[in-house]
């Protein structure tokens, strides 16, 4: 009796654990999500399916879906030959500054796609140092832009894993007459295979959902289904095909997430307290050089072309701080409102409630998902609802804004109208964000052994206590860095943002955006000074975050 | 141990409600808009929704109040395509009372969609009439139109006019020289499907060469080298000789206005010209929308774009033309910059635009592999 | 020995989530004060039937009993028993001290007493000057210690220990097996010890139980 008693309101603590956030993707994603392309799929209020075989008989719509495939693919295979000798140098090897050099390196995965778009045009388009090698709006640029971003994410995610690895085997295979090379390939490279492949299903969907990055550098050629459901949604208010093609990104993103959680599962494990490191050695030398090869090249280079660029005037007039000094006291005819501070002041008053939504929706979610209960429909629902919260990464930011604006009118029983509430704007980040708290705060609470819950509770901790003492502790030190992420991906977010209708107030990426777009000649040279001021900013923010974290925890993988 | 449980679980709770508390306290100081029109008694707010290219919305809701005496707030949806489509997909539920910023290419959407109310056609300044009943299904005559035109452009080839004279090459005049042999590789487009502008350029092509011809002219463009890039700024400074010190390109598609940015010092030359018989003409119109909270609050607005204190301004806050024929332009805009004459451009009605541009854009995807 | 005064399991099954059975209607009592080890080859469910002792796995049929009362419905955190797991489970954000602490805080004990125990129990697993360190730094053979402090802490009336030296290398593990013997001994502590090491077994426990293949050999 007493159990019972007790059995209940776990379950409800539980139960509103998991509802909370569940309803408020539910309500600000799902819903808004499904209504649009409902709409598609209706004619005179009857359901209509012709739009699937019109579409899919469509020569444009393979191009579209072979564009965003092959993008994806050649970014994540570039991306994984990079991200792993990062993750070797970064994780495996101890040297002054590999803190520092592990936040920096984190930093382009925030960084807002309107600048890195510019940043890569700035270098490889008219004008840019690298112009002469004629790769400008070319595949290869795409592909470059989009590894820019994600190399991180394997480093992190392998590197986390190899720090923990047992490196005795491939030691044993060395003893045995295997060189470096042979030892790698045989014994750690499969050992990784796990964790390379879980870094490579999240690589590949962010990828295959690129918006800004491949609207700027690919263009029309280079279309993939994000940028055409754009086109389709905002020009030609074609819902009928832009829902088609709305469930086809549906099934790549059900597809990559699977993939993700079925090789997450693998890996996911207990932490061990092996932690080896070493310093560099003379047979390090290859991989230290394809490691500063990726961060200059691939890293720095835009980015400094981007500061250069930033650094020009208007035609003719030399290196001048011109352009950030128009960011603080526009001319008249610029577009920005008031200054760039105001600018900055929105976009972290925004950016904070955002991380705050975030943040505590994403700890429920982690706290529900991590549990291992013994049902196995439990079981499989609680998978379900990882994969669901996941769900805002793959879908269009497009469609997500139209449906907001389907939806949001004066519905939920609040005495106003949201689509046009500055509220939408951090709800809509918020969605954005949450599934990359849960994702840094997860392995956390998977790697804490059942078995240290049960010792707790052998020493007679109630199950709350557990969480309190336990769970939440841990969480906690990683919390900053989910913090640090959820902030700057925020403060960084444009798509959903830009196609929400929006008081006249302007977030740093929407003034970039409108200042690329500005016929006033200074304009230009304003938007580049803009992209590196929010660079600097969410770069500071990440290296902010990263130093929170306690040292020896190699936490927070994907 | 009860006692601890309790308290964690209140905490969890806590927890939970502090992002929508927070949410809740941020919309207690920024709501407004079309709704205090129902819940307060007889409103003095009114919401106007406008494209990206508006001015600084706190500016002209400061200058409208003034001038009408509505509390006036201006919310922003994307481009001029963007905002129709907005508008179009919240027919019956609307997201503001009046609008702005809808161009003549969607027109005809606002229009089939019901989206616009009746406004009183006597507001209308001098000359503005004719550009009304352009997108007025009802024809001429009525006392009232759907949408009121506030200010309009003409999208037109410019040239490099310093660049020509450099190289002592002649200046092309019209669409059939941007195909000669001796602009090859000079011309620089916009992708009519990412860029208004550039989908402005190619419904002038087709007005000018018909249904059946405008892709071959684009082919022969294609095969002289024209290149085609997806946002104006990336073609204008970018890659065109006349704006930018790393241009390689003369030859640019932009505004018939563009010429008045490229003045020297002593204003007394420009070193750009626009071809005037390859323009196209843009009208902006704006509009009350159907089941506005506060219709009249909504007029008043459109009422003051229509002033001559707002119309003069037109120019250099938006880099338009203001409708208004007695508008003084800027003296760089007068001499430097004139609209094309009228029946000098190549212009299509809103619905033939509608009808057919899509299959345009289908078909030079297919002709020029757009 | 009296049936009132101390363990009685009768005929415990327990199945796993497939509902293939581990333990099959075993049988075994402890008195109190009595230290008994479960020997028996891995994978003989010897410790799952510990696991269901402590109340972390659901019985399939058959009760477990302290002292007459019926532990069926009591959850783990209300058995008052203890439980050192193979590799000490040891709560990493927490010092060596704090590790020692745990029950007590959960126990409300007063500051100056908890300190006191803190105190006790390092000295008496030889560990004495240890309590500021974090668990991390540990060896192996400490951190087994530290689990072993812990959990004797808030004075289990049963000490449940699973593998507590397996983890270990043999020296270390005779040495502390010797230890661990006196130390059971000297606090009159009620133990059921797991081991699949007969020497070990013999050198900590009163009587030897043996398992094999899901059943306890008579």
């Amino acid at each position: 009796m007493r159990a019972s008693d007790r059995r209940l309101p776990r379950a409800l603590a539980w139960g509103a654990a998991a509802a909370i956030p569940a309803l408020f993707v539910g309500v600000f994603f799902l819903w808004p999500v499904l209504a649009l392309i409902a709409t598609g799929f209706t004619s005179d209020g009857r359901l209509d399916l012709a739009g699937i075989p019109e579409v899919l008989g469509l020569e444009r719509s393979w191009r579209v879906l072979g564009n965003t495939l092959a993008q994806a693919s050649l970014a994540t295979a570039l991306s994984i030959a990079l991200g792993i000798p990062a993750a070797f140098v970064l994780y495996k090897l101890k040297f002054r500054g590999r803190s520092f050099l592990r936040g920096l390196l984190t930093v382009p995965f925030v960084l807002p796609t309107v600048v890195v778009g510019v940043a890569f045009t700035a270098l490889f388009g008219p004008g840019g140092s690298l112009h002469v090698l004629g790769l400008d709006r070319s595949l290869l640029v795409v592909v470059l832009a989009l590894a820019f971003f994600n190399v991180t994410v394997v480093a992190r995610t392998v590197g986390g894993y190899w720090s923990q690895l047992d490196s005795r085997q491939a030691q044993a295979a060395r003893m045995l007459g295997a060189g470096p090379v042979r030892a790698f390939l045989a014994i750690t490279l499969p050992a990784l295979g796990p964790a390379i492949a879980s870094a490579g299903a999240l690589v590949f969907l962010f990828c295959a959902t690129s918006f800004g990055v491949v609207l700027i550098l690919g263009g029309r050629e280079f279309a993939n289904i994000e940028t055409e459901i754009y086109r389709l949604t905002v020009q030609f208010l074609d819902l009928r095909s832009a829902a088609v093609l709305s469930l086809v990104q549906f099934a790549i993103v059900a597809l990559a997430l699977l993939a993700s959680s079925l090789l997450r599962k693998k890996h996911e494990r207990a932490y061990g307290m092996r932690h080896e490191e070493r310093t560099a050695r003379q047979g390090d030398a290859p991989v230290l050089i394809v490691f500063g090869a990726t961060l200059i090249f691939l890293h720095v280079l835009p980015i400094a072309a981007l500061v250069w660029r930033s650094l020009q005037g208007v035609k003719g007039t030399g290196v001048t701080f011109a352009n950030y000094v128009a960011l603080v006291d526009p001319p008249e005819s610029s577009p920005l409102r008031g200054t760039v501070f105001d600018a900055i002041g929105l976009s972290l008053w925004i950016a904070c409630l955002a991380t705050l939504i975030a943040v505590v929706f994403g700890m429920m979610v982690v706290l529900v998902v991590s549990r291992k209960p013994r049902s196995r429909l439990l079981q499989r629902s609680i998978s379900l609802y990882d994969s669901a919260i996941m769900l805002p990464l793959g879908i269009s930011a497009v469609t997500l804004g139209f449906g907001l604006l389907l939806t949001m009118h004066r519905r939920l029983g609040i005495g106003f109208d949201l689509r046009t509430s500055i509220v939408l704007i951090p709800i809509a980040q918020a969605l954005i964000a949450l599934p990359l708290v849960v994702r840094t705060l997860l392995p956390v609470l998977r790697g804490i052994d059942t078995r240290t819950r049960e010792a707790a509770m052998m020493l007679g901790a109630t199950p709350a206590r557990v969480l309190a003492t336990i769970d939440f502790p841990l969480l906690g030190r990683t919390a900053g860095l989910a913090l640090g992420f959820a902030f700057a991906v925020s403060l960084g977010e444009f798509g959903a943002t830009a196609f929400l209708v929006r008081p006249d107030a302007q977030t740093l990426p929407v003034v970039i955006a409108t200042l690329v777009g500005n016929p006033e000649p200074a304009s230009y040279g304003a938007a580049l000074a803009a992209s590196v001021v929010l660079g600097v900013l969410s770069a500071g923010i990440m290296l902010g975050a990263e130093r929170l974290r306690p040292a020896g925890i190699s936490t927070g993988s994907w | 141990m009860t006692y601890v449980r309790n308290r964690s679980t209140a905490r969890l709770v806590a927890i939970s409600a502090l992002p929508l508390a927070a949410a809740l306290a941020l919309t207690g100081c920024s709501n407004g808009g079309a709704d205090e029109g129902e819940t307060g008694a007889e409103s003095s707010a009114v919401t106007i929704v406008v494209h990206d290219s508006f001015i600084d919305g706190e500016a002209f809701g400061a200058a409208a109040k003034a001038a009408t005496g509505y509390d006036v707030e201006v919310m922003t949806a994307g481009d001029g395509g963007e905002l129709t489509n907005k508008l179009v997909l919240t027919q019956g539920a609307p997201i503001a009372d009046a609008f702005f910023g809808v161009d003549n290419t969607f027109a005809s959407r606002i229009i089939d969609g019901d989206v616009a109310a009746p406004v009183d056609a006597s507001i209308l300044p001098q000359g503005a009439l004719e550009l009304a009943n352009a997108v007025n299904p009802d024809g001429a005559g009525g006392d009232s139109v759907p949408l009121v035109p506030v200010d309009m452009g003409a999208t037109c080839i410019n040239i490099d006019t310093a660049w020509f004279a450099e190289q002592g090459v002649a200046e092309p005049e019209t669409f059939e020289d941007l195909t000669d042999e001796q602009y090859r590789d000079l011309t620089v487009l916009l992708d009519p499907t990412a860029s208004s502008t550039g989908a402005s350029f190619m419904i002038a092509t087709v007005a000018a060469f018909g249904e059946d011809g405008f892709a071959d002219y684009w082919k022969q463009l294609d095969e002289n080298g024209a290149r085609i890039v997806q946002g104006w700024s990336d073609a204008y400074y970018g890659e065109f000789t006349g704006a930018s010190d790393s241009g390689t390109r003369p030859i640019v598609l932009s505004y018939s206005s563009s010429p008045a940015f490229t003045v020297n010092e002593d204003g007394t030359a420009s070193t750009t010209r626009a071809l005037l018989d390859t323009c196209s003409t843009q009208v902006e119109y704006a509009g009350v929308l159907e089941g506005a909270a506060n219709p009249e609050g909504a007029q008043a607005v459109i009422e003051y774009l229509l002033s001559s204190e707002f119309q003069q301004s037109i120019p250099d806050e938006m880099y338009m033309y203001p409708v208004d024929e007695s508008a003084e332009l800027p003296a760089a805009w007068a001499e430097f910059a004139p609209l094309p004459a009228e029946g000098q451009t190549h212009d299509l009605s809103s619905s033939e635009v509608q009808a057919g541009l899509q299959d345009w854009l289908r078909t030079l995807g297919d002709t020029v592999g757009l | 020995m009296s049936v009132q005064s101390g363990l009685v399991v009768s005929d415990v099954s327990v199945e796993y989530t497939n509902g293939i059975p581990v333990v099959r209607d075993a049988s075994l009592e402890v008195v109190r004060g009595e230290v008994v080890a479960l020997l028996g080859p891995s994978g003989c469910g010897k410790s799952t039937l510990l696991r269901a002792i402590a109340g972390l796995e659901p019985l399939a049929t058959g009760s477990v009993s302290w002292s007459g009362e019926d532990l069926a419905g009591v959850p783990p955190h209300r058995r008052g028993f203890g439980l050192v797991f193979q590799d000490g489970q040891l709560f990493v954000h927490k010092s060596v001290a704090e590790n020692i602490a745990y029950g007590l805080r959960v126990q409300r004990t007063p500051r100056d007493e908890r300190q006191a125990r803190v105190s006790e129990l390092l000295e008496l697993v030889g560990l004495a000057g240890y309590g500021s360190r974090s668990v991390q730094e540990l060896s192996g053979g400490e951190r087994q210690r530290v689990a072993l402090a812990r959990a004797l802490a808030p004075k289990p009336r049963l000490l449940l220990l699973d593998e507590p030296l397996s983890a270990l290398d043999r020296e270390l593990r005779d040495r502390l097996a010797d230890d661990l013997a006196v130390l059971l001994r000297s606090t009159h502590t009620t133990a059921m010890l797991v081991t699949h090491d007969e020497g070990e077994a013999t050198t900590i426990a009163d009587r030897v139980v043996r398992m094999r293949s899901g059943r306890l050999e008579p």
